[in-house]
């Protein structure tokens, strides 16, 4: 892999993400070869916004390469309490770390900070902006699931400010995917996004409902309805309610859908669908651990 | 010498910025960081009018030239203006500006998530597109009112 960062799904290649799926399915298929891959190496957390699922599968995976993390805990008792600038405190972990994590609430500061550090940098959302390993990991489970040809995907919910919405649009410009967004007016697609898919030449198309499209696809990725977003909350819920799944609209869709979502999960996806074939959001968190063990060994060498 | 060219009095060294869209002028001040207190010795022209454009403003700072990060983003709100240098009362060097493949740390990003705009050791950056700019960091593109987002501060 040629990038020393890893900041946004727009800098992928599709032979820098098979190399990564690649990777990942040989450490999901493997892991005893991959546990003292990277032994001492140590990645530095910086997280200045909540995150689960995130930050303890990237834990996991560099524990499971045999390293391990150093952590700057929550921003109420680090020293961005005190002011310190993010910029400051890249080049202070970038001390004591092989590689940086950070997630960050404003769009951009990744790329930001990358320009401060020479360790590699993976961006583990900035704001509304980007989540490039998430993307890896929705694609591994796209892969495992549906594969990349002749897929049909539909993308719905929040598309405005869903950040690995974004990442995942962008990276599936180098797959042979129709893409369907379905979203309320005000949660479309922002303008940087869809200018980036006009210049890719992806197929997309924009739709406010979801039951139009539902036959067609492979793949439906779900995302949560933020109900901060809205100034009103009885707009909110005439919004949200049109957007959410249970087993009773899948009828529509065909057997083998995909059906996924990033999590966490509000009520956007009923707890009935768990139990079917279409469900595989669990897995694909599950997925996290072996495909950011396959991008940690990527960027702290393992090609060498 | 014709009336149209006397509207806005010669000056005898610095710069006159001459078609520029019609109604860009306080902009181009803007750009130029010239204000009441700025002490520099200026003379505008609105709306006059021009064979080129139909009507154009003008602007002429004694004793100053131009960066080129100001004339990078004087082309973004006036992409036909010229730049004419003048020593002397005669003006020694003319071009027209071009539009650069970036502009840096004269204007300032829109989306107030930008990490540009918090208290971070960062110049504001963006590329300049066809029809637009957009920023590095956030991706946020603006399309019109690219005079409201110059960064006089």
């Amino acid at each position: 892999m040629r990038h020393d960062h890893i900041i946004s799904a727009k800098q992928l290649s599709r032979a820098d993400i098979e190399a990564v799926l690649d990777r990942a399915a040989e450490a999901a298929a493997d892991p005893e070869a991959f546990a003292d891959r990277h032994e001492n190496a140590l990645l530095g957390l910086c997280f200045f916004e909540p995150s689960t699922r995130t930050k303890m599968s990237f834990t996991a995976a560099a524990k499971r390469l045999g390293g391990d993390v150093v952590d700057m805990g929550p921003v109420g008792s680090s020293s961005v309490k005190k002011g310190e600038s993010l910029a400051d405190t890249v080049r202070v972990v970038e001390g004591y770390a092989d590689a940086l994590v950070l997630r960050h609430p404003s769009e951009g500061s990744a790329q930001m900070a990358s320009e401060f550090v020479d360790v590699p940098l993976i961006n583990a959302g900035d704001g509304a902006g980007q989540h490039p390993t998430q993307t890896l990991l929705d694609l591994y489970t796209i892969r495992e699931s549906a594969g990349f040809d002749d897929l049909t995907i539909g993308i719905m919910g929040d598309l405005k400010y869903g950040r690995t919405v974004h990442s995942l649009a962008h990276a599936l410009t180098n797959f042979d995917a129709d893409q369907h967004f379905v979203s309320p007016e005000s949660l479309k697609l922002p303008r940087s996004v869809r200018y980036d898919l006009h210049e890719e030449g992806a197929s997309i198309r924009e739709h406010t409902e979801l039951d139009p499209v539902l036959s067609e696809l492979d793949v439906l990725y779900v995302t949560r309805i933020q109900a901060e977003r809205f100034p009103d909350e009885s707009e909110y819920r005439a919004i949200a309610g049109e957007y959410q799944i249970d087993t009773e609209t899948l009828e529509a869709a065909r057997d083998d859908l995909t059906v996924m979502h990033p999590l966490p999960r509000v009520d956007e996806i009923a707890h009935e669908i768990d139990d079917t074939d279409y469900a595989h959001y669990f897995q694909q968190a599950h997925n996290g651990v072996p495909v950011r063990m396959a991008l940690l060994d990527l960027v702290l060498g393992g090609d060498r | 010498m014709s009336d149209r060219e006397l509207r806005v009095s010669k000056i005898r060294d610095g710069t006159v910025i001459d078609h520029i869209t019609a109604g860009q002028a306080l902009n181009v001040l803007a750009i130029l960081g010239i204000d009441a207190d700025s002490g520099d010795a200026v003379s505008v022209g609105m709306r006059v009018p021009s064979d080129r454009l139909g009507s154009k403003d003008i602007v002429k700072v004694e004793g100053r030239e131009l960066s080129q990060d100001e004339v990078d983003v004087l082309s973004l709100i006036a992409p036909a203006a010229t730049i004419n240098i003048v020593q002397e009362f005669d003006v020694v060097k003319k071009h027209r500006v071009e539009r650069p493949e970036e502009v840096v740390g004269v204007l300032s990003c829109p989306n107030r998530h930008c990490i540009t705009t918090e208290d971070e050791p960062v110049e504001s950056r963006f590329d300049v597109l066809d029809d637009g700019i957009r920023c590095t960091y956030c991706d946020t593109i603006v399309r019109d009112a690219i005079a409201e987002q110059i960064d006089v501060a």
